[in-house]
């Protein structure tokens, strides 16, 4: 009896009328405006983009072209220098802008006075819009001894500093702007998960004589993993994906010095009022994006044994 | 219960409905519309974005006579800036107005794609049509001899702009501007020592530089493609090419050049328009767009306008110019109304005197007034130029014998067209180097241009 009601129910269920009853159709209405606002906005897209990297078009006249677009690409003497420009924007944004929102959210939670106007501070910058910040800095970078940046410098004695218009400080100079208006973001998901440490490993630690680094290297540290862990990739992936400061700051310049991986898209895009080549452009995206998913998969295998969860 | 079920479910379905509506709707050519009241409304190119109050005055003043002239025509305008950026995904979309204006360099790549309408029936109507000069109007035929684009805005040649007050307060002459590139360079270091202010700026950012060093190029004997017969070979190799680049680092050196490599068209216009460097070269009518876009006024600018130096064998000055051209999928009503106000916003006030002094009067009434008189090239005869020129000359308020350097050999100085092939794009292999011997004059710039031919000839062979 048991038996013969376990083999007859699955059958019974799959007709249209017993899924419609079981709140089929309702999930499906309901799932549609979303399904339909992905679709045309963010699948769609990526689609016609994987198709577009097989094709030479300029959006009116269009023909299949196979893998030239991606050998096009790695002939372009541009490339190494985008890739290598990216992976010292990475590695300088890592530098300064990984450390510095953590110190900044140990020392804020550390404060016992007006937290609030400290974390209102730190986050400013992000609500400053992008462009406008961007506008202002280049107005701060101004190379001329009477420029902000160099007036200041000046008052210690320091020379008037080219900031953007060398092709060896220029790089640097984004990195600084990038943490300035990055870095208040992550100090709030550092402060938020730092009230989430139980403060009795603290009371714990200060009775076993614990220096305040020793709380923060042995409490704080192993506490914040799981977080330290994911702002890691998302500034990867982020990093990996520059193109404001570059476009708006030296337009990749000066010399190509600038260029990011995700400039040279747009470049390669938009840079030519005729030639705009929309098959070298989806290719290259197509390939960082590829490498970014590999990273991201890596990474996750890499470090799951040292994660919380 | 049910009935609220119903009423969410129906609601679910009407906003996917609509979305997907709201996706696929297309918008209807505008011709479609105004079929049924007989009139036919077409969107044209107006001013710059940002542009001065008076300009835009002046702009909707003739737009009210065409108006009143052909009281068929809707005329709504539309702000426009020809950028390469964007120029593309304009023209792909759709967003473009009915009548645009493109460079030159790009109208024969345009009537190959198809991407500009054939207006040689309505444009042959003119009754100026065979007066045009043909060398200028043959950046706009098809193969076949059609007329697709019609030159129009300004036909120019590079030249160099100079603030005068800088020259006076260097103790150097203003009315002999440096006819030398040598001069040139001496120019801007006694301006830099003496005032203070860079002597020199140059445009690099993008294509822009590109244009300009090929100006420089040409000036100093030099071509970046030489054609022969079918063959297009790339030439960035050419000698004066490599000098033009180290006139920009020699100027480094002695600290006259103004430290920027992020100058495009109209930075470096807002940049001379506030006295911030003394010379630079663009386009011999950009006085028009100084006060246009910038406020620029005898009062607050004292401007000074002066031929390149011409130096070496070959040696010319890179021209272009502005052409206009309708929206391919324009109907035939269209077509005609577009035509009509090329010929009655770009043309007529050359060839014909109650035309030329309606416009002339429009904007040298303006408080303060727009510019009426900057030297262009000639659309049609050197005599017809000068004919419009008396028609206008009362109302002329640009300082013409502060140009006298320039508008004395306009018509003697050979006038080369920019390359013929993969143009924009070799442009944008050369700003990269203007950058580099900008911000460092120590630079290999044999082993760049070297780099950078290869690949100018790699794209001026997929062009063929």
């Amino acid at each position: 009896m048991t038996s013969h009601a376990l083999v007859d129910r699955p059958s019974r269920r799959r007709t249209p009328v017993s899924w419609v009853r079981g709140g089929g159709l309702t999930t499906l209405v309901f799932a549609l405006p979303m399904l339909v606002i992905f679709g045309v906005f963010s699948w769609a897209p990526i689609v016609k983009a994987v198709v577009m990297s097989f094709q030479k078009t300029n959006l009116i006249v269009t023909e299949w072209v196979g893998l030239e677009n991606f050998q096009r690409v790695f002939a372009d003497p541009v490339l190494p220098m985008a890739v290598r420009n990216t992976a010292y924007f990475a590695l300088l944004a890592l530098i300064f802008g990984y450390p510095v929102p953590l110190i900044a959210a140990v020392l804020m939670s550390e404060v016992r006075r007006a937290k609030g106007l400290y974390s209102a501070l730190a986050y400013l910058p992000v609500v400053v819009p992008p462009v406008v910040a961007v506008l202002l800095w280049k107005f701060f970078y101004d190379p001329r001894p009477e420029g902000v940046f160099n007036t200041i410098i000046g008052y210690v004695g320091i020379p008037p500093q080219p900031w953007l218009q060398s092709a060896t400080s220029a790089m640097p100079s984004l990195v600084l702007e990038a943490t300035w208006a990055a870095a208040g973001g992550t100090v709030i998901i550092y402060l938020a998960a730092l009230t989430a440490v139980p403060t009795e490993l603290y009371d714990a630690a200060e009775v076993d004589g614990a220096s305040v680094w020793g709380k923060v290297w042995h409490v704080t540290m192993p506490q914040l993993r799981g977080v330290l862990l994911i702002t890691f990739i998302l500034q990867i992936i982020g990093t990996a994906q520059v193109f404001l400061e570059p476009y708006l700051f030296t337009g990749g310049g000066p010399a190509n010095a600038t260029v990011s991986v995700l400039l040279l898209v747009y470049r390669y895009a938009f840079q030519n009022s005729l030639g705009g080549n929309y098959g070298m452009a989806t290719a290259l995206s197509l390939m960082l994006a590829a490498f970014l998913a590999v990273m991201s998969l890596v990474y996750f295998r890499l470090t799951r044994s040292w994660s919380t969860s | 219960m049910r009935s609220s079920r119903t009423t969410a479910l129906a609601m679910a379905g009407v906003l996917s409905l609509g979305l997907l509506a709201a996706c696929s709707t297309d918008d209807e050519p505008s011709g479609d519309e105004s079929a049924a009241d007989g009139k036919v409304t077409i969107t044209v190119a107006g001013l710059q974005p940002g542009a001065e109050e008076t300009a835009v005055d002046a702009l909707n003043e003739r737009v009210e006579q065409f108006e009143a002239k052909y009281p068929d025509i809707d005329i709504e305008t539309q702000e426009y800036n020809w950028l390469a950026s964007t120029f593309a995904a304009d023209l792909a979309g759709g967003t473009l107005p009915d009548v645009f204006e493109v460079p030159a360099t790009d109208t024969k790549v345009l009537i190959q794609n198809g991407q500009i309408a054939d207006i040689d029936e309505q444009v042959k109507q003119l009754s100026y049509a065979e007066d045009f000069n043909p060398e200028v109007l043959a950046a706009g035929l098809s193969d076949d001899g059609k007329v697709y684009a019609v030159p129009a805005k300004s036909i120019y040649a590079v030249a160099l702009h100079y603030n005068r007050k800088l020259f006076t307060d260097a103790g150097l002459d203003p009315d002999k501007p440096p006819t030398t590139w040598d001069e040139v360079r001496s120019a801007a270091k006694t301006i830099h020592d003496a005032t203070g202010v860079p002597g020199y700026a140059m445009m690099a950012l993008d294509n822009a530089g590109g244009w300009q060093l090929t100006a420089a190029a040409y000036s100093r004997g030099g071509r970046t493609q030489v054609v022969d017969g079918d063959t297009y070979e790339a030439t960035l190799t050419d000698p004066a090419v490599k000098e033009s680049l180290q006139f920009l680092g020699d100027l480094k050196k002695d600290g006259s050049l103004l430290e920027n490599t992020q100058l495009g068209w109209g930075d470096v216009n807002a940049g001379f328009a506030a006295g911030q460097f003394a010379m630079y070269t663009s386009g011999s009518d950009i006085y028009t767009a100084l006060v246009q876009n910038n406020g620029v006024t005898a009062e607050n600018l004292d401007y000074g306008l002066t031929a390149l130096p011409n130096e070496g064998d070959d040696s010319g000055t890179l021209g272009g110019g502005t052409y206009a051209a309708v929206a391919p999928q324009a109907t035939d009503e269209e077509k005609d109304a577009a035509v009509k106000w090329i010929d009655f916003w770009y043309l007529s006030k050359l060839v014909d005197q109650d035309q030329a002094v309606a416009d002339a009067k429009i904007l040298a009434e303006q408080t303060p007034p727009q510019a009426v008189g900057t030297p262009t090239l000639p659309i049609f005869s050197k005599e017809q130029y000068e004919t419009s020129l008396g028609w206008i000359q009362d109302y002329v308020n640009v300082p013409l014998d502060h140009m006298a350097g320039y508008t004395d050999v306009m018509f003697e100085q050979p006038v080369i067209p920019e390359a013929a092939r993969a143009t924009q794009e070799t442009y944008g292999l050369l700003f990269p180097i203007v950058q580099a011997v900008m911000t460092d004059p120590g630079v290999d710039l044999d082993a760049l241009l070297a780099e950078a031919n290869t690949q100018s000839q790699a794209l001026i062979d997929q062009a063929g």
